[in-house]
C-alpha cells in the first residue's frame, strides 16, 4: 500500500504503470498473497495520485483531474491538510462500499453491465460529456468549445476501425495519439505556475496552519461531505462495473452529481471539500466495481484489471463465473484484503497528511523549479520521449493563455477522456444499425441517459436566464 | 495594460481558424468506410461544431463586447519568459542532459525571475538537480535525459 502511494505521486505512473512495474516483485509469492499485495498497491497507488492534485495542482492521474479543481483551491486557502484528510477518508468510506458491493452484488450487477451495449456506452459517453455544464465558469460557449477540442485531441493519431492516421501531420510520434497525462499536467500545473510567475511574491505561497488538528479534517467538514460519500461510493461502484469505462468517468461523474445537487453549487471550483470528497470516493469504489467483470466474467474492464488479469492467468486461474466456487481462497482473500487495505490506506495516510502539507512551506522560489521538473520527469517517464515533454511545453502554454481568457480547463480534459470512446460507441452504433440514428434511443437504458443528459445541461442554461430574468425585475423597480 | 476583449477576439479568430483547419483535413479523410461511418466522420462533426461555437463567440464579441478586464504587460512579459526558460531547458537537455538543463532552468527562476542572491541560485539549483537525481534517477531507476557526463 505504502510503495503503491509512494510511486502513485509521481506523475503519469498511475495504478495500471505501477502495477506493471511492481509486478515481478510478486512471482514468487503464493498466488493469494501476490494477490493482496497487488490490491494494495491498486488502492495505494490511487490515493498517491490525488497528492500531488491537491498541494501541486499536478494531477498522477487521469481521475485525478477533478481533484485539481477544488483540492488545489484548498491548498491555497491554507486547507491542503483537510482536502487531504478528506480524500483518504472519503476513499476508505467509498472503498469499504465498493468491497461490500463485490461481495453481495457481484453476479446480478456482471449480468446488468452485460445490457451495455454501444448504444448504452454512447449515452453513458454522452451524459459524462453533459457534465461539462458543471465545469464551465461564466460561459457556456468558452465551456463548450474547449470540450470540442479535447474530443478533437482524442482523436489525433490511428482510427481504431481502418488503421488510417488523422491529424498527425506527418509526426511518427503521434500515430499513437497525445498522452493525457501530458495535456493534464501541461494545461494545469505547467498553466498554473506561469500564473503564478507572473508577480513577485514574498515567503511561502500557502498558508499552513500550525498545530495537528488543524492540518486535518473538521467535524464541519465530515458534514459537508456525508452526501459526496455516498455519491462517490455508488456512482464509483456502478461506473466501475462497467466494462471500459473507468475510473475518470467516475471521478468527473460524481463531481457534476454532487454540483447539481449542491445547495452552494456556485462555490464549486473555488474550494468545496465536498468537490475533493466526491471524485476521491468515486474514484477508489471504482476499485470494487471493476472487479466485478474481471472476477465474474473475466472481462476486464480497464488497463489495471487487464493487467490482473494478466497475472491472474500467470497463476493458473481462470478469471470467469466459475472462479468464486473453483477457487474461493482467492476470492474471499483478496475480498478480506480490500477490507484491510482501505483500512490501511486510512491508518498510514491520515497520519502522513501533515507531512505532505507541510510541502507548501517550502519558499515559493523552491517550489515552483520543483514542479517544472516534477512535470518534466512525469511526462517523460511515460514514454522515453522528449517529444511528450515538447508538447507539454505547447500545452502549458496552452493552459496559461486559457486561464488568462477564462477559458476552463477541465471541459477540454473530459473531453478528451470521453473522446475515443464516444467516438468509438457511436460508430459501433451506426455499424449496427446501418446508419440508422434511431438506434441511439432504441433502448430505455440509452434513451433514458441521453434524456438526463439532456437535462443536466439545460438545468445552467435555465438558471441564468433565471438570474436574467431577476436582474431585469430589479431594474425595473 | 494589455485589453482582454483584444484577446477574446484573438482566441475566437484563432478557433474559427483551427475549426476551418480541422475540417479541411477531415475531409481529407473517407467520411464512409466498408465498416460504417469512416475515419473522417467524427472529426468533420467537431470541427462544425468549433466553427459555429467560435463564429457565436466572435458575433457576442461584437454585439456586447468582450470582458473588460486588462492584462498586465509586466505580469505577461513575467510569465512569457518563464516559459521561455522552459523551452531553453528541453532544448539543452538533449545536450547537456536533465540535471544540468534543469539545474538552468532553476537558476534563471531564482536568480532572474525572483532577485535573489547569484550564491542562494546555485545552490537552490544545485540542490535540486542533485536530489531529482538522487530521488527519481537512482531510487525509483526513472531513465531521464543524459548529457554526455552520464546525468
Amino acid at each position: 500500500m505504502f510503495l503503491g502511494t509512494i510511486v502513485g505521486v509521481l506523475p503519469g505512473l498511475g495504478p495500471p504503470a505501477t502495477i506493471a512495474l511492481l509486478l515481478p516483485l510478486t512471482f514468487k509469492m503464493d498466488p493469494t498473497t501476490a494477490m493482496i499485495m497487488m490490491a494494495g498497491i491498486y488502492y495505494g497507488a490511487k490515493y498517491g495520485g490525488s497528492t500531488t492534485s491537491i498541494l501541486l495542482n499536478v494531477p498522477g492521474e487521469s481521475s485525478s483531474v477533478v481533484t485539481c479543481l477544488d483540492g488545489y483551491q484548498l491548498a491555497r486557502q491554507g486547507r491542503a491538510g483537510a482536502a487531504l484528510g478528506i480524500a483518504a477518508i472519503a476513499s476508505f468510506v467509498a472503498g469499504t462500499f465498493g468491497v461490500l458491493g463485490l461481495m453481495f452484488l457481484a453476479p446480478p450487477v456482471a449480468k446488468f453491465a452485460l445490457r451495455f451495449g454501444p448504444p448504452e456506452y454512447f449515452g453513458l459517453m454522452v451524459l459524462g460529456l453533459a457534465m461539462v455544464a458543471f465545469l464551465t465558469g461564466k460561459s457556456v460557449v468558452k465551456g463548450i468549445l474547449t470540450t470540442l477540442v479535447g474530443l478533437w485531441l482524442a482523436g489525433v493519431g490511428t482510427d481504431v476501425f481502418t488503421a488510417q492516421s488523422r491529424f498527425t501531420f506527418g509526426q511518427m510520434e503521434l500515430l499513437d495519439g497525445i498522452d493525457f497525462i501530458v495535456v493534464s499536467i501541461g494545461l494545469f500545473a505547467i498553466g498554473e505556475v506561469l500564473v503564478n510567475l507572473e508577480s513577485k511574491v514574498g515567503g511561502e505561497i500557502f498558508k499552513v496552519p500550525k498545530g495537528l488538528l488543524n492540518l486535518l479534517p473538521s467535524l464541519q467538514d465530515l458534514k459537508d461531505s456525508r452526501f459526496a460519500f455516498v455519491n462517490g461510493s455508488v456512482v464509483g461502484f456502478f461506473i466501475g462495473v462497467l466494462p471500459g469505462a473507468g475510473s475518470t468517468i467516475a471521478s468527473f461523474l460524481s463531481y457534476g452529481l454532487e454540483k447539481a445537487v449542491s445547495r452552494r453549487a456556485d462555490r464549486f471550483g473555488t474550494g468545496v471539500i465536498e468537490g475533493v470528497a466526491a471524485p476521491e470516493g468515486a474514484n477508489n469504489s471504482e476499485t470494487g466495481g471493476s472487479l466485478v467483470p474481471l472476477l465474474t466474467l473475466g472481462i476486464p474492464g480497464s488497463s489495471t484489471t487487464a493487467i490482473l488479469l494478466g497475472a491472474l492467468l500467470l497463476w493458473g486461474f481462470r478469471p470467469g463465473p466459475l472462479l468464486i466456487q473453483e477457487n474461493p481462497n482467492l476470492f474471499w482473500g483478496l475480498v478480506a484484503s480490500m477490507y484491510v487495505g482501505n483500512l490501511m490506506l486510512l491508518i498510514l495516510n491520515l497520519p502522513l497528511v501533515p507531512l505532505f502539507a507541510q510541502i507548501l512551506r517550502v519558499p515559493y522560489f523552491v517550489l515552483y523549479p520543483i514542479i517544472f521538473g516534477i512535470s518534466i520527469v512525469g511526462v517523460y517517464s511515460v514514454s522515453q520521449s522528449l517529444f511528450d515533454v515538447w508538447m507539454l511545453v505547447i500545452f502549458g502554454l496552452l493552459g496559461y493563455a486559457m486561464r488568462k481568457l477564462d477559458f476552463p480547463a477541465a471541459p477540454l480534459v473530459l473531453g478528451m477522456v470521453l473522446g475515443e470512446r464516444l467516438e468509438l460507441a457511436l460508430r459501433q452504433s451506426l455499424m449496427m444499425s446501418q446508419g440508422e440514428l434511431s438506434i441511439l434511443v432504441a433502448s430505455p437504458l440509452s434513451a433514458g441517459m441521453l434524456l438526463l443528459a439532456g437535462i443536466l445541461l439545460l438545468i445552467p442554461m435555465l438558471n441564468r436566464v433565471r438570474s436574467w430574468r431577476v436582474k431585469a425585475i430589479e431594474q425595473e423597480l | 495594460m494589455v485589453s482582454n476583449s483584444k484577446g477574446e477576439l484573438l482566441a475566437a479568430i484563432i478557433l474559427t481558424s483551427f475549426g476551418s483547419l480541422v475540417i479541411y483535413e477531415a475531409r481529407g479523410l473517407p467520411y464512409h468506410s466498408e465498416f460504417g461511418p469512416g475515419p473522417g466522420f467524427f472529426p468533420l462533426w467537431i470541427g462544425i461544431g468549433i466553427v459555429v461555437c467560435s463564429l457565436f463567440m466572435l458575433g457576442a464579441i461584437f454585439f456586447r463586447g468582450g470582458e473588460t478586464f486588462e492584462i498586465s504587460k509586466v505580469e505577461l512579459v513575467r510569465a512569457l519568459s518563464a516559459w521561455l526558460a522552459f523551452v531553453l531547458a528541453i532544448v539543452l537537455m538533449r545536450l547537456i542532459g536533465f540535471g544540468l538543463s534543469f539545474g538552468l532552468l532553476t537558476a534563471f527562476l531564482v536568480l532572474v525571475l525572483d532577485r535573489r542572491s547569484p550564491w542562494l541560485a546555485i545552490g537552490v539549483a544545485m540542490g535540486l538537480a542533485l536530489g531529482f537525481h538522487l530521488v527519481f534517477a537512482v531510487a525509483l531507476g526513472v531513465s531521464l535525459p543524459a548529457g554526455p557526463w552520464g546525468f
